[in-house]
């Protein structure tokens, strides 16, 4: 039987401020149901305040529900012990610098990865880690010894990617991974990611705000708004044919290079 | 005037800008060659590091340390602006040349509204003659012209949102109506539909005459594509290529300015039918940079003289300049048809 690997069944989350949560009460992600099965690159679409991000922290067990469910291979997140649903499902965050702890050397921080998940001889852990650098470009004899701010943002989402890479998980969600790189090297991050799922089978979230990278790699996506599912569908569709005005006018407002915007003079 | 061309605002030229660290110096800007003519909007695109934004404040004649201008000339607005002190330069900033700094949206004092923020402006950086009421004045008729509401005078920075705050900056940037706008990376950190107001409103205050012409900064190709007439991309410390903008999109030919483009992904469908390659690969650090061209590292059509040689920066066709030995002395036109194979 095919089981999807991710399932996500009208999942809410409500934040609410103020004492004992009287205060102003915020839906985040409102009803939000969908699925997705190992070898596909799903691409959570949404500008700020969509809601795409409390997702993707829900899905992590970061964050508890408010009401709804979420199944790994059908069976609730939530009954699993973390450290195996961590070795099975690992997300590379937004913001690089508050991911890893500043005084630490990249050594160091895949050390750690190392003795949380994978029971391996030292050895056989230090070649691997050798191996997912190069994988994201990366000399592993020049970042290895260097201290966190010693790197720029793009280095360390790339390190962050391969640090993920090391655990070698099932599913993996990366929030904006490449915010921070640079366009020559974006592409390159941007196809080692397609090659994940492709070639080994991974469940990829992507979640982004920009249209054009999810485009690039995504089979299907997944626009929200204002913590709902405006529309979801394969990216052909999605982009080249959208439905619902929000994703519409989304798509229309992204520079592009073949087109020029028609520029109106009247305001 | 200079030569009687009243049509430049900015002529740069040969222009070195470096800065000054213990090691040495990093040479940000190293010889780079700009004209800005009236009307015109001209972008700079390049990744980080290239010193897309050094060149911005060099232009301004804001060479404070630790960065230093070595050599070159720039003349804004007839003015040769590193032949003047630095108090005749606070003159010039404001009504010759203006710059909205990256994110400058965010560097707004929060504690004090936008009415005192512009009357502070005024006192420090603009030294003219109009009264601060005058001056108020001016800047709820240009608000208005901007799109904001005269009520956003009276608004702290954190009452507003990106856009608007985006928008005020612009319309204080522009209160005494510059010659010339420097805008360092306008649409980051903003939203697509922001941003795509944003471009329309930089784009209207040049054909509306608030501003005599723009240079954009910014990384963002596909934004820069939008509105710019002339594209200059930037690698290392270098002008690798400028031309007017269609040309560069169409059929750029430094090997570098190929790569960028093909490595900028926008929602179009030819994006998915191929395999994007990307530049594999990291910038040279500048404060050591190897002898010959500084792609050489990371450019597939390599030769042996790009190692030890500099390329020159050639003008191909008028209004084109390339640095790259593909295309260097006396072989031009053969260049150009090895180009198009």
């Amino acid at each position: 039987m095919h089981e999807d690997m991710i399932r996500v069944e009208h999942l809410s989350k409500i934040f609410t401020t103020g004492f004992i949560g009287l205060g102003k009460r915020i839906v985040a992600v409102n009803d939000v149901s969908f699925n997705c099965k190992s070898g596909e690159v799903i691409g959570l679409i949404g500008e700020s305040g969509s809601g795409k991000t409390t997702t993707a922290r829900l899905i992590l067990k970061l964050l508890a529900p408010t009401s709804g469910e979420i199944y790994f291979r059908g069976k609730s997140i939530w009954t699993m012990p973390n450290r195996e649903y961590y070795r099975c499902v690992q997300g590379v965050f937004q913001d690089p610098y508050s991911s890893i702890n500043p005084v630490y050397r990249v050594k160091h921080l895949f050390n750690n990865t190392s003795n949380l998940f994978r029971e391996v001889p030292k050895n056989e852990a230090s070649h691997r880690v050798k191996e997912v650098l190069e994988l994201v470009h990366l000399k592993p004899e020049e970042v290895l010894e260097k201290h966190i701010d010693e790197l720029s943002g793009g280095e360390l989402q790339r390190i962050l990617l391969a640090n993920c890479l090391f655990v070698d998980p099932n599913v993996i969600l990366t929030d904006e991974p490449t915010s921070m790189i640079d366009a020559s090297m974006r592409v390159i991050v941007l196809n080692l990611i397609k090659e994940l799922s492709e070639k080994h089978r991974k469940l990829i979230v992507f979640i982004t705000h920009d249209i054009s990278q999810a485009f690039y790699i995504c089979d299907r996506m997944i626009v929200m708004y204002q913590g709902l599912i405006v529309e979801q569908g394969s990216a052909e569709d999605v982009v080249l044919n959208p439905q619902h005005p929000y994703t519409k006018r989304l798509i229309s407002d992204v520079p592009k290079l073949k087109q020029k915007f028609k520029l109106s003079m009247e305001d | 005037m200079d030569g009687g061309n009243h049509d430049i605002l900015i002529e740069a030229v040969d222009v070195k800008g470096y800065y000054d660290v213990p090691k040495g110096y990093v040479r940000a800007v190293d010889g780079c060659t700009l004209k800005l003519r009236q009307e015109e909007i001209i972008g700079i695109a390049g990744e980080s590091g290239c010193g897309k934004s050094t060149f911005g404040k060099i232009l301004m004649g804001y060479d404070k340390p630790p960065l230093r201008m070595v050599s070159g000339t720039i003349t804004v607005n007839g003015v040769n602006i590193y032949s003047v002190t630095w108090n005749e330069r606070k003159r010039i900033w404001g009504s010759s040349i203006a710059m909205i700094p990256q994110y400058s949206m965010n560097s707004l004092n929060p504690t004090r509204k936008i009415r005192n923020l512009i009357v502070d402006a005024m006192r420090e950086k603009f030294r003219t003659g109009i009264s601060e009421s005058e001056m108020v004045q001016r800047a709820e008729h240009r608000f208005k012209d901007l799109g904001l509401s005269s009520t956003a005078l009276d608004m702290f920075p954190f009452e507003m949102s990106g856009g608007m705050k985006q928008r005020a900056v612009i319309a204080i940037s522009t209160l005494l109506n510059p010659k010339v706008l420097i805008v360092d990376e306008p649409t980051s950190a903003l939203d697509v539909s922001t941003q795509r107001l944003l471009l329309e409103l930089l784009y209207y205050i040049v054909k509306r005459k608030i501003v005599g012409s723009m240079i954009i900064i910014s990384h963002d190709i596909a934004s820069l594509r939008q509105i710019c007439d002339y594209m200059y991309i930037m690698y290392a410390g270098k002008i690798a290529e400028s031309a007017p903008m269609e040309r560069m999109i169409e059929h750029p030919l430094h090997p570098y300015a190929k790569l960028l483009l093909d490595a900028v992904v926008t929602p179009e469908p030819e994006i998915r039918k191929r395999k994007l390659e990307g530049i594999p690969g990291a910038p040279p650090q500048l404060i050591k940079p190897s002898i010959g061209c500084r792609f050489s590292d990371r450019c597939p059509h390599v030769m042996d003289r790009c190692k030890s040689e500099e390329p020159p920066y050639l003008a191909l066709e008028p209004d084109r300049f390339v640095a790259c030995w593909l295309y260097g002395e006396g072989m031009g036109t053969d260049a150009r048809r090895h180009d198009q194979s």
